[in-house]
Formats: structure tokens, sequence, C-alpha cells
């Protein structure tokens, strides 16, 4: 995941190392080039513009400029960026409460119901006691999906009953949950657009009904400019607590994933990483841009300079 | 059902914002032109064509801009390629593939209503039998629009489903069978060989099967777009594409890679959730639907 700006950036850096020593005219044609990177891998322009600025003025400090090893010390400069980017420090859900609520929201399709199962799995397998909430009434078969997992990971799951509107199984799920003493209930709600007022009006019913810790958007890793948007309409419409990114497995460039945070300020709790229940991995902001930076392979390439 | 205009309002608004100034003629100004390509890169178009139509912006005045950048756009889409459901051949197959939770199962009972709507007899294959309730999503959606589906148990071979299917529509006499697959990402090899044996499976059931080959895309998502639709494509030769989701995403751009790159069609677009929010891909409309005037004067 994230190679192809991974591999632009690695590229960058390796052209710095022809340079010899910064100026900075050569600063500045390589931050051109990781700017253009950047926006390839969908990172939010406003970001990529900001970003690049940042690194800029960093870079230009007599420090580095003055450096036995310019190319490393940009590296290093960058990578800082990019951490906090991601958030800085690792967040983790608030679970105190029993029984703790956990409340998935998103576009059509972003992966809400197979993270709801994916959360159960991860809590279970740590001897929490999980409650699944079908609070999608609307699309063919969501209710089936959810007790699928739930089934297959032998979680209770609470579905809909004739007549029932989706705060009515919400709140229903919460005070069985209460009743069995169960750890955690996680409410899985129907896709929607965040224009669509009448849904985030449900969302806002379900919150007032059972009042969750968390309220989580679940966010496409792929998807382009707009996760930015997207996730500040909901925040705005509903107050998010953090963030899952999902099908980070597949995507190639994950902008979405260096945006959100900064324009938001929700953390990233979790990633999605495959279609199975284990593929859930908590989020560690310095770890994520290690990884797109090859920080191994990058500091011995500028080394070599 | 929704019009273009109305699904791509916010596309519009988007782009449009920073165009008053550069279409008004004259030399565009400094800001102008960083404002063109800022709502250029938003509404998703590749970061190079976005940056080609800057310069050329730069380079020429304000006069005629609009009109140049729109016919380039144009250009870049291509001819519209409507689906003749009249004259494609009876039988056909049309085999739907695609990016996890992209649309397929929807458009293709979308696609199973214009079918029937056209006078030709449609199947439903249900062959996504990996993901929870899968194939009942695709039952329900059946049912909805009136159409017979064959479906597969959970967890049993996809091709096996498809090749039963396609017998299926051969005996009940349907001429028009649409597969939906499970969701799959371009990245994982073992899963994008499966599509290759769906596709030789409908093959060994009916020579020339299947006739269509089509990708669906959200049109939310970016730059991936095109590695998605390569990695398709080299799967199983895809003959069309169909972007979903055009209703409430701001952007769509990512089209103009995926068009430029692999050179397939556009028939459809997916306008919203219901079964009759399907529109033809209509290039022009398109394009000009992004540059068009609002009537708020937004
Ligand atoms: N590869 C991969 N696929 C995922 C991941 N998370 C979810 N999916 C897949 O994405 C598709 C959509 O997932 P769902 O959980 O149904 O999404 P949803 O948000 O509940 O969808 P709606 O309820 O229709 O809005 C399914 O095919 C899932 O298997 C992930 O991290 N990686
Ligand atoms: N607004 C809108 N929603 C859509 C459109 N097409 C599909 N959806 C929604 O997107 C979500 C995912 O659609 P599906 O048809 O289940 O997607 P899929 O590709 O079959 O998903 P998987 O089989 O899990 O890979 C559902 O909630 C649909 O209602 C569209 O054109 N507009
Ligand atoms: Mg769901
Ligand atoms: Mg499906």
């Amino acid at each position: 995941m994230l190679e192809s700006l991974s591999s632009s950036l690695q590229n960058v850096f390796r052209s710095l190392r022809g340079y010899g020593k910064l100026n900075e005219k050569n600063v500045k044609d390589a931050l051109r080039e990781v700017r253009m990177a950047l926006l390839e891998a969908d990172v939010h322009f406003r970001v990529a513009k900001d970003f690049t600025k940042q690194v800029r003025d960093r870079c230009l400090g007599q420090d580095v400029l003055e450096s036995v090893t310019p190319g490393q010390q940009i590296v290093k400069r960058v990578h800082e960026e990019m951490t906090e980017l991601f958030g800085g420090a690792h967040t983790d859900f608030n679970l105190e409460d029993r029984p703790a609520g956990v409340m998935l929201l998103g576009l059509h399709g972003s992966g809400k119901t197979t993270t709801a199962g994916k959360l159960a799995h991860y809590w279970m397998s740590s001897g929490k006691s999980v409650v699944l909430a079908a609070c999608d009434i609307r699309r063919p078969a969501a209710v089936e999906q959810l007790s699928t997992l739930a089934k297959q990971e032998g979680a209770a799951c609470v579905a809909p009953r004739e007549g029932d509107t989706v705060p009515d199984v919400a709140a229903r799920a919460r005070r069985e949950a209460s009743e069995q003493q169960a750890d955690i209930v996680i409410y899985d709600t129907g896709g929607r657009f965040q224009i669509d007022e009448d849904l985030v009006h449900e969302l806002e019913e379900i919150r007032e009904a059972v009042q969750p810790a968390d309220t989580v958007l679940v966010l496409d890793a792929a998807i382009g400019q707009e996760s930015v948007e997207v996730a500040r309409r909901f925040h705005e419409a509903v107050g998010l607590t953090g963030l899952i990114l999902t099908k980070l497995d597949g995507d190639a460039r994950g902008g979405a994933a260096l945006s959100v945070h900064s324009m938001t300020g929700c953390p990233i709790l979790m990633t999605g990483t495959g279609e199975r229940p284990e593929d859930l991995e908590p989020f560690y902001p310095e770890r994520m841009a290690s990884r797109i930076l090859g920080m191994g392979d990058v500091v011995s390439l500028v080394e070599k300079a | 059902m929704a019009s273009w205009r109305e699904a791509l309002r916010k596309t519009r608004r988007t782009v449009r914002r920073g165009l008053g100034t550069l279409f008004g003629g004259g030399r565009p100004s400094e800001e102008a032109v960083e404002e063109l390509e800022e709502n250029l890169l938003a509404a998703d178009l590749p970061a190079r064509l976005a940056m080609e139509l800057v310069e050329t912006a730069e380079a020429s005045g304000g006069d005629g801009l609009r009109e140049g950048i729109e016919r380039r756009l144009i250009e870049e889409l291509g001819p519209a390629a409507p689906v003749s459901w009249a004259e494609a051949p009876r039988p056909m197959t049309v085999l739907l593939v695609g990016a996890n939770g992209s649309g397929k199962t929807t458009t293709a009972a979308k696609l199973a209503r214009r079918a029937a709507g056209n006078g030709r007899k449609p199947l439903l294959c249900a062959a996504d039998t990996f993901r929870a309730a899968g194939t009942e999503q695709l039952a329900l959606w059946a049912e909805r629009v009136g159409c017979d589906v064959v479906r597969g148990q959970r967890g049993s071979d996809a091709a096996a489903v498809a090749y039963d299917a396609q017998q299926a529509a051969l005996a009940r006499g349907a001429d028009t069978l649409l597969v939906d697959t499970a969701g799959r990402m371009h990245t994982r090899e073992p899963l994008m060989r499966e599509l290759g044996k769906i596709s030789r499976a409908l093959e060994k059931g009916r020579e020339h099967a299947p006739e269509e080959t089509w990708i669906v895309l959200d049109a939310s998502i970016g730059q991936n777009a095109v590695a998605q639709a390569k990695f398709f494509h080299q799967a199983v030769p895809l003959t069309g594409a169909i972007l979903t989701k055009l209703d409430g995403s701001a952007k769509g751009g990512a089209v103009f890679a995926v068009r430029r790159e692999l050179g397939i069609p556009l028939l459809y677009a997916g306008l919203g959730e219901g079964e009759e929010d399907l529109a033809p891909f209509d290039p022009e409309s398109f394009v000009r639907s992004i540059f068009e005037e609002d009537d708020e004067g937004v």
C-alpha cells in the first residue's frame, strides 16, 4: 500500500544525491516533484501545498544547508512533517463506559459492516464481549450481512423487528447489552452521503438514543480529493471522535490517509487491510510515515551522496 | 430519476468557483490561474492533465478559454458510446467486475431493469459467493426489479455458479445474462485470477460469452482508478466502464485518466441508489455540466 507515493518520493530523494550541496533552487525543484507525487497519490491539494511549504521552510534553515548530509536532513524533516500529518501519536477508542458504544458511519460501500465484524473479532479475541446492532434497514440484505458476520464471530446481533425505526434498534441493542453485561456495542449504520439531511438526522437520532462514546467515520482509502470534504462534513454534522481507513491493502496511493487528520483534527484509529475478520490494525502515525518513506532505504541512499 | 445537471451540481460548483474571473476575457491573474489549478485538482482530474490545462490558460488569454478547456475535456472522453440493447446480440452475457463496494450488485439490478425495459429477457446471476449476504442482496434486488436470479451458496465456486447460470439462461430462453461478481482489490492476484476463471467458465458454456465485461467504478475514487482499471483489464479484457455514485460525489475527474489510459468507452453513470438511477454516460453533458453556469448563480 502507498507504494506509488513511496517510490515517487524515493526517486526525489535519490535525485537530491546528484546535487552535492543544497541551495534554495534545488530544494525548490525537489519539492515541486514532491508536491506532484503527493497530488498523484490523492493527497488533498491544500495539504500538499502546506506540506511542501513547511518542509521547504524547515529545509532552508542554515543547519540543513550547511550540514554535511543535507539530503538526510531533508528526509528527516519530511518524516517529521509526515508523522504530524498522520496525527502524531496513536489514539485508542474510548471504552470506559459499560457497555461502551461505538457507532460506525460513512459513505456507501466504504466498509462499515465488514469493519463492524472486524472490530467484534478484534475485541472478542482480547476477551471482551461484543453486541452488534444492525442499524441499516434500507440496503437489501444489510441486516443478513451483519448477522452472518456476528454468527461467525460468536457475537450477539440485534436486528430490527417489524416496524422498528433505526433508533429503536439501537436503543434495544444497548439495553440488551446492559442486561447481558456486555463490554461493547457496535452500531452499524446505513451508507449515506453527507449532504443528505434526512440521513444525517437519522445518525443524530441514533446518537441521542444511545450516546456512544465513539462516533467513527469509516472511509475508503482509495477516495480522491473529496476525502477531506467528506470527513469535514460528517464531523460538522455529527461530531466524529475518530476515523477508520479501509481497503489499505489494495490501494497503492491512499492520499486520504495523509489528508484527513490535518483537515479535521480527527485521529485515525485503525486501518483495514483485507476482507477477513482479522484484517484490522491499530494505526501508528510514526510507523506509517517510516513505511512510506522507506526510511532505512532512503537514509542509506542519501548517505551515499 | 436524478438528472445529470442535478447530480453533478456539486462538481460544477467546485470547479467553476475560480473560473468566473478567468472566463471573463482578458489576461488571467496569477491568483485566477492558481484557483483554476486548485479547482481542477479538487475535481480529481489527473494532476498532469490539470497542469496542462493550467499552462494553456496561462499562455492564452481569457477569450475562448472556457470553450477551449471544455473541448479539450470532451475530446479526452471520446465519443458517447450508448449501449444499444435492441441491437446487442441475443443471447448476450455481461460480466460485471470491480473493486469492493463500488456498486456492482446495485448496478446489476439497474441494468436488468434497463434490459427488460428495452424488450429483453434478463437473468441475474449472483456469483458473489464470498461476502456475507452477497447473494441475498442481489436476490432481493431481483425481486424488486422483477427478474429471475440464479444464486450460489456462500463459499461455493463462483465460476461454477456462473456456468450454471449460463445453462439456466439458455434453458429458460433468457437473452441477457448479467453476472454480479464479488468485489476485489486489483492487487490481490489469486482473486484477479478467479475472474479469468469465471470468464472462461462462461465461454465454456457458450461460445463468445461473455460478450461484454464491464468494470464498475466508484466516482469518488481518485487517481487509483487507473491502476484499478488496468489490472482488471489484464485479468479480463474490459469492454466498457460504468461510473457509480456520481450523485453524491463532488468529483468524477478520475474518468479522464481511465478513458485516456485504457480507451474503453464509458457506458453508464450511477446517479442514486434506486433501480432507475442509471443514465447513459454522455461526455458532453458531463463536461458541460462541470462548467455550466448555475441557475442559482453559484
Ligand atoms: N480489500 C478490502 N476490502 C474491504 C475492506 N473493508 C471492507 N471491504 C470490502 O468492501 C466491500 C464493502 O464493504 P461493506 O462492509 O459491505 O461496506 P458498507 O460500508 O457496510 O456498505 P453499505 O452498507 O452498502 O454502505 C465488501 O466487499 C467488503 O468485503 C478492506 O479493508 N480491504
Ligand atoms: N448514491 C448512490 N449509491 C450507490 C450507487 N450505486 C451503488 N450505491 C450504493 O453503494 C453501496 C455499495 O453498493 P453495492 O452494489 O453493494 O456494491 P458492490 O460493488 O456490489 O459491493 P461488494 O459486492 O461488497 O464489492 C450500496 O449502499 C449502494 O446502495 C449510486 O449510483 N449512487
Ligand atoms: Mg453496510
Ligand atoms: Mg456486491
